[in-house]
């Protein structure tokens, strides 16, 4: 099972090391790591997608608490919360096909950031069910190359967008 | 439980500018720090030289790594938290092994590397290691200081991370350009650790869970791990097994928690444990584990460890709790206040009938070997120690056969008494082990009971046991074999015995050499007044016993069984 695991951590040199060695030492897997700053210039936040069953993911979860700089641990499992995924996808699209293209990207609200003689590139958010379905009606006309930037994700407070 | 005076503002805090070197002396001693070990070069000079004047008792170690086992059983036996200064790349390097050691079994140590100029940080410099990666996975914390301002804050934090909550190893990196420069004081020293927060009290509905399990419970098994050690909780456990009338069993590194010579011990569980033990264990309806951690020479296959009971784990470290074995009632706390509340819970309840089946299969299965074998049993040896000592001595191993056997052999009774490498399992622990017990506990009689590959390893320190005038024994079992492993090149690997010999110098010969006393034997009778004359020497002394070479460690249960499918069970009840 797919769990989304948020880590509060002090901002301070070694800590990505430490959270990613202790992930290798102990034989878990991650599925996707991002971290970034958050409103307190002292803390980062790291959100973790990890596979595996509730006792490997309890193990994660205490592991990660028992980091000294890791202030605060959650796991999203269970609860109501916004995920996002950010991609930047290049595919091959001659200028002739350009206009059936440009249709997808408005029906996946991704916008194009650059457009070259063979190819262009799109900038698609959402949750990363949409991000692969973007891929997957884009495959035909060719993927030139993709990068992700991995789950962030936060806990819902009301109702909205998916 | 660690004693750490709690810091007193160092003495020019507020006041003049200070050196990066002074600084650190300045914590040291603000944490009442009185021993330090460590080993100089260029990146610790400024700091050594401020050391030089500080009232600290200095410790030089042939080898880093000895010397980081030294602060390591100065931490075991004394109560302190150890502390050893390493200068950068290979110093630092060469503590990796010690600080494995203390991080597996929570012993705290505050570990200070000295790092090449930060303007040279990065760029392959002489004698540059990458410290804090290299030590990251093996310190319960590390980091480097990268301004002079953090310096006094950072130790203050690493003394304080390395002996609260589960204690281990912290490293601090210090570049040598910060030991030179020079910082005024601002104030009192403030440690802030948002992310580090140390359970105590343990949650009041699980103990009184834990507490009606007990009442209940007609077949109970206490465990004990070396967290009771380090809680300094071996009083309150004896005083609830005594009012709940609980047999004990307890791990490797638990040993002397409770007095072995009770009949309410069990003794040690396990791979090479008692019989006893594992049969209570795999017998009883109801397991309550304090600071152990269910490692797997303890429980065998864990598919069928204890599966007729409910598991109680009391420890303070989360993280322990449902990682091999599922708890039952988990409990987070101090062990010391867990046990205290736990016994004002509980009831007397009498169990005649379990104790009786404890008995019997004591009766059946005692701890043995072949008593009227001609040959010199290593076993013996041990025997003939524990008598000969009044059980009274402080025990260091190395790792293997010889360090099982002191576990069966030597009935330990009062907590810190047995100095052992549990976790790691570190061949070359003895003898370091000894001298930074010795030092802990100058009135002691500390002997370094080891196997002769062990010895090996780290044999070079006899010379600083000499040098700082330390009476430590060393007792040889001399087998000429990586005995553990000889015994599972036996049993598992058709006698094919793979690069487990080696030739042996003569330790007798190589005592005298560096100035300690040295004999051999070679026969069961030259064993009593050989360690008579051991007892007597004013100085380090090294017996070689040249024992039985093909002796093994009985009785077993192989990697991967059940607990209670233990082999060689018929060469105990062949023993009686």
């Amino acid at each position: 099972m797919k769990h989304i695991i948020s880590a509060l951590v002090e901002n301070k040199p070694g800590v990505l090391a430490h959270v990613a060695g202790m992930f290798a030492a102990r034989g878990f897997n991650i599925d996707s790591l991002v971290v970034g700053r958050t409103e307190d210039p002292d803390l980062s936040r790291m959100t973790i997608v990890v596979i595996g069953d509730d006792r490997i993911v309890e193990q994660v979860r205490k592991q990660l608490a028992r980091i000294v700089p890791v202030v605060k641990v959650q796991d999203f499992v269970g609860k109501p919360v916004v995920m996002r995924d950010l991609m930047l996808v290049s595919i091959a699209v001659l200028p002739e096909k350009r206009p059936e293209v440009f249709t997808l990207i408005e029906m996946f609200r991704g916008h194009v950031v650059d457009i070259g003689q063979k190819t262009i590139m799109v900038e698609v958010s959402g949750p990363e069910t949409k991000i692969e379905a973007f891929i997957d009606v884009c495959r035909p006309y060719g993927i030139k190359s993709v990068a992700r930037t991995g789950t962030i994700a936060m806990p819902r407070q009301g109702t909205g967008e998916d | 439980m660690y004693t750490v005076s709690s810091p007193s503002a160092g003495p020019a805090a507020g006041s003049l500018p200070r050196t990066g070197a002074q600084i650190i002396v300045d914590a040291l001693l603000a944490h009442g720090v009185d021993t330090v070990f460590g080993y100089i070069g260029a990146s610790v000079l400024p700091l050594f030289d401020r050391l030089y004047d500080a009232p600290i008792r200095f410790v030089v170690p042939c080898h880093e790594q000895g010397g980081c086992h030294m602060a390591d059983a100065y931490a075991r036996a004394g109560g302190k938290v150890g502390v050893i200064i390493a200068t950068s790349g290979p110093g630092a390097c060469n503590l990796v092994t010690g600080l494995a050691t203390a991080m597996m079994d929570s012993i705290p140590l505050v570990a200070i590397t000295g790092q090449v100029r930060t303007d040279l940080v990065g760029q392959d410099a002489f004698q540059e290691a990458p410290t804090t990666g290299i030590t990251r996975a093996v310190t319960k914390h590390n980091s480097i200081v990268t301004d002079i301002k953090d310096l006094g804050r950072t130790i203050y934090e690493a003394f304080h991370i390395a002996s609260t909550g589960r204690p281990g190893p912290v490293l601090i990196d210090v570049p040598a350009d910060l030991e030179f420069q020079k910082c005024g004081g601002n104030g009192a020293i403030r440690v802030h650790l948002p992310g580090y927060k140390v359970p105590r009290n343990g949650h009041a509905k699980q103990i009184e869970e834990a507490a009606q399990a007990i009442n209940r419970s007609e077949r109970p098994v206490l465990l004990a791990g070396g967290g009771v050690i380090t809680a300094g909780a071996s009083q309150e456990l004896r005083e609830l097994a005594a009012k709940a009338n609980l047999p004990v069993a307890m791990t490797l590194m638990g040993l002397g928690s409770f007095d072995q010579r009770r009949p309410e011990s069990l003794d040690m569980p396990g791979m090479h444990g008692a019989p006893y033990a594992n049969f209570a264990i795999q017998e009883s309806d109801l397991l309550i584990a304090v600071g152990a951690r269910f490692d797997d020479r303890v429980t065998g296959k864990v598919d069928t460890f204890a599966t007729k009971a409910k598991i109680a784990h009391i420890d303070i470290d989360p993280s322990n709790i449902s990682k091999t074995v599922r708890a039952d009632i988990p409990i987070v706390g101090d062990a010391r206040v867990v046990l205290a509340a736990l016994a004002g819970c509980v009831e007397y309840r009498d169990r005649t009938q379990w104790f009786a089946q404890i008995a019997e299969w004591k009766r059946l299965y005692p701890v043995g070997y072949d008593r009227k074998a001609a040959g010199l049993k290593p076993q013996y040896v041990i025997e003939e120690l524990y008598r000969r000592t009044d059980g009274n001595a402080v025990i260091t191993t190395g790792v293997g056969q010889h360090q099982v056997w002191s576990g069966q052999f030597y009935k330990f009774r009062q907590p810190r008494q047995l100095i052992t490498s549990g976790g790691l399992g570190t061949m070359g622990f003895g003898l370091p082990a000894a001298i930074g017990a010795q030092i802990a506990r100058p009135e002691a009689l500390v002997i370094d009971i080891d196997g002769d590959h062990s010895f090996n390893m780290t044999m070079a320190e006899l010379s600083t046991a000499v040098q700082n005038e330390l009476p430590v024994k060393v007792c040889i079992l001399n087998n000429g074999y990586m005995g553990m492993v000889r015994q599972w090149q036996e049993l598992f690997y058709r006698k094919r015995y793979a690069y487990s010999h080696l030739r042996n110098p003569d330790y007798a010969e190589f005592a005298r050499a560096v100035g300690a006393a040295g004999l051999t034997v070679r026969s069961r009778d030259e064993v009593g007044p050989a360690l008579e004359q051991m007892l007597r020497a004013d100085k380090p002394c090294v017996v070689d016993f040249h024992v039985d070479a093909t002796e093994n460690v009985v009785p077993m249960v192989p990697a991967g069984k059940s607990l209670d499918e233990m082999e060689g069970l018929d060469v105990l009840q062949n023993a009686m």
